[in-house]
């Protein structure tokens, strides 16, 4: 457990579209709970602008003020010559480390000598890759959703994590795809030049299931995630064996993640023992595990 | 302006080298490529083969090494671009900046193409992959509006290639993980998207049901045509209406664009396919020759009518320029 009690906490990006109000809350609640690392920004769609940069800006100071590491994300899917404006804007800042989710963002920020972390959208896949960016400026590497303990343990085993510290996500449904198509506005039969902001009637993104009823995938703008959420709160002392440092959390509904964020908090601090503890309790909304990727397997399946 | 064409095996090869194909592409036979489908693709010995007679006939051979090595693999992908380019390979596609590292680490100058598998969506990606590996093409991912590859083609410093003809895929490429979460294999790991020894068909009566992994992926009535359970083409419930809700199979065709493609600067149409069967390369690759040549040296439109036939090739229903029209996205 000694190991696990270095680990830090990471909250991902929010990767849903929410009201403006409701990120300052959101943010408000999070800056008083554990968490050590907070990624900020959209991620997934630009014409989600109820946050401006200044307002992203102003979450960042307050979150920086209460002793968090602040990280701000940059889009995933870079097109339009607007979306790559707003990402050099984040690139040229320095007050804040900036998660590279696009090669655009890592071409930037080494042309910039700026320090950044490696989103688990970037291809990393090998430790010829690793010590490419590890040359570039990699700070930490936030592990493709595919790979697992196998993968890391291959890959990591020489990396000093002194020098840069390795993610992987925990808790939260996965992001899966990206496309130029927006299957929210579809599902609306609506263009997605006109998609009247839809994203905005659904907290956690849009449910899929087969015809059969199981559950397939969430559908949340251009993003398509896992539908079942991802769990390792009983895999924590593995995780820090293979070297993870930091364990992510991407954010569900708002309470959930709060009160997710307090379970995995504390049994990190050891307030609560591994062996014993192996569940979420009271939370909100019904959620169905997996933790395949982390065993190798289909990335929907759970091992228990 | 070159046509690109794809062949999964050496029969293929020649007919895409006899039809005018300026360049063909193929992979090995194991999961370096993004088609690593049973059956298909080149030995060593076929790879011999297809360069004598392609360089015979002007034609190029590129060998696509596109997915991304899990370090525990490593060494099949070095031993793969190792053995391309000592049988003569004209490029290499890649996707990986790992084994582009490797590549310019043996040869400073050997040729590299950025595959579609890299998802370089804009400019800085494109000067990322330039200014670090010295890529001399990048082939664009099927994401982008016409307008975008305009852009691009103008300002990128390097060669633009755009897929022309074939199977669409909705995703971004190389960012899709649907299929390995779905089955545990996907294209960036072992080359497959929802891999046909996962695939199963129930014949239930009036009904034929597809399966992926044991999930439903779509249910066809018999005057319907089942498609292959590719896991985003099939229907599912969404908000109690059951609808494809990623999307419908459907091809993508470019030749109606392909004057603008022209005036823009793209240096390559690539055509999908390699999983196709010969007499398809032949006739696809026949037609695109001919359109190629209409817009180059004729400088005339091409004919609705053959853009009409090329549609009875393509897979599913109808056709369509994909994102490179605003309205699809």
């Amino acid at each position: 457990m000694a190991q696990v009690k270095k680990m830090k906490l990471s909250l991902a990006a929010n990767p849903y579209f929410w009201q403006k109000q409701k990120y300052f809350d959101f943010y408000h609640d999070i800056a008083s709970t554990n968490i050590d690392i907070i990624y900020l920004g959209e991620t997934v769609c630009s014409k989600r602008r109820e946050m401006k940069f200044e307002d992203w800006l102003d979450i960042a100071s307050h979150l920086s003020s209460k002793g968090k590491q602040v990280v701000l994300s940059t889009m995933t899917l870079i097109e339009a010559a607007s979306e790559f404006k707003y990402m050099n804007k984040i690139c040229s800042q320095q007050d804040f480390l900036v998660e590279a989710n696009d090669m655009a963002a890592v071409y930037l920020l080494s042309e910039n000598r700026l320090p950044f972390v490696v989103g688990s959208a970037v291809n990393l896949y090998n430790l010829t890759s690793f010590n490419r960016f590890k040359n570039l400026g990699m700070k930490r590497w936030v592990v493709p959703v595919e790979l697992g303990k196998d993968d890391l343990n291959s890959l990591t085993s020489d990396v000093s994590t002194d020098e840069i510290e390795i993610e992987y996500q925990v808790f939260g449904r996965m992001p899966l795809a990206y496309s130029a198509r927006c299957f929210t506005a579809r599902h609306h039969r609506l263009a997605k030049d006109d998609c009247q902001f839809k994203c905005l009637d659904y907290e956690q993104g849009i449910h899929v299931k087969t015809q059969e009823g199981d559950t397939f995938a969430q559908i949340n703008g251009i993003q398509t995630q896992s539908s079942k959420v991802t769990n390792l709160l009983s895999q924590l002392s593995e995780l820090a064996e293979k070297k993870v440092s930091v364990a992510r959390i991407s954010p569900v509904g708002y309470e959930d993640t709060i009160n997710v964020i307090n379970q995995f908090s504390d049994q990190i601090k050891g307030d609560s023992d591994e062996s014993v503890c192996h569940q979420l309790k009271g939370l909100k909304n019904d959620y169905l595990f997996c933790n395949g990727y982390w065993n190798q397997i289909e990335g929907m399946n759970f091992v228990e | 302006m070159e046509l690109v064409c794809p062949a999964g095996n050496y029969q293929s090869l020649i007919k895409a080298v006899d039809n005018g194909a300026n360049a063909v592409y193929i992979g090995l036979k194991n999961e370096t490529n993004a088609r690593h489908f049973a059956g298909l693709n080149f030995s060593e010995d076929d790879i011999k083969k297809a360069i004598d007679y392609a360089h015979q006939h002007k034609c190029k051979v590129y060998c696509a090494i596109n997915t991304y090595p899990r370090q525990t693999k490593w060494e099949r992908w070095a031993y793969s671009v190792d053995s391309a380019i000592g049988l003569g390979i004209d490029t290499l596609i890649v996707a990986d900046i790992g084994v582009m590292d490797y590549i310019r680490n043996k040869h400073s100058e050997f040729p590299i193409h950025l595959s579609v598998q890299a998802s370089a969506t804009n400019l800085g990606a494109l000067k990322f992959y330039h200014r670090e590996f010295q890529i001399r093409r990048a082939v664009l991912p099927r994401v982008l509006s016409l307008r975008q590859v305009e852009y691009l083609a103008k300002n990128a410093p390097l060669e633009i290639e755009v897929f022309g003809f074939g199977s669409l895929c909705i995703m971004a490429e190389g960012r899709c993980y649907l299929s390995s979460y779905m089955t545990g294999e996907s294209p960036n790991t072992q080359g497959v998207c929802s891999p046909a020894a996962y695939v199963k068909w129930e014949d239930k009566g009036s009904i034929l049901e597809s399966r992926l992994n044991n999930l439903l992926i779509d249910r066809f009535t018999e005057d319907e045509t089942a498609g292959y359970p590719t896991l985003c083409k099939g229907r599912f419930e969404v908000e109690g209406k059951v609808e494809h809700a990623l999307e419908e199979p459907t091809s993508l065709n470019t030749m109606g664009i392909l004057p603008e493609l022209k005036k823009a600067g793209v240096a390559a149409i690539k055509v999908e396919g390699r999983q196709r069967s010969p007499a398809y390369i032949a006739s696809v690759t026949k037609q695109w020759r001919k359109a190629i040549d209409d817009v180059a040296i004729r400088q005339q439109r091409v004919d609705p009518k053959q853009i009409e036939q090329l549609a009875e090739f393509a897979e599913g229903a109808q056709t369509t320029i994909g994102a490179y029209e605003r309205s699809w996205q």
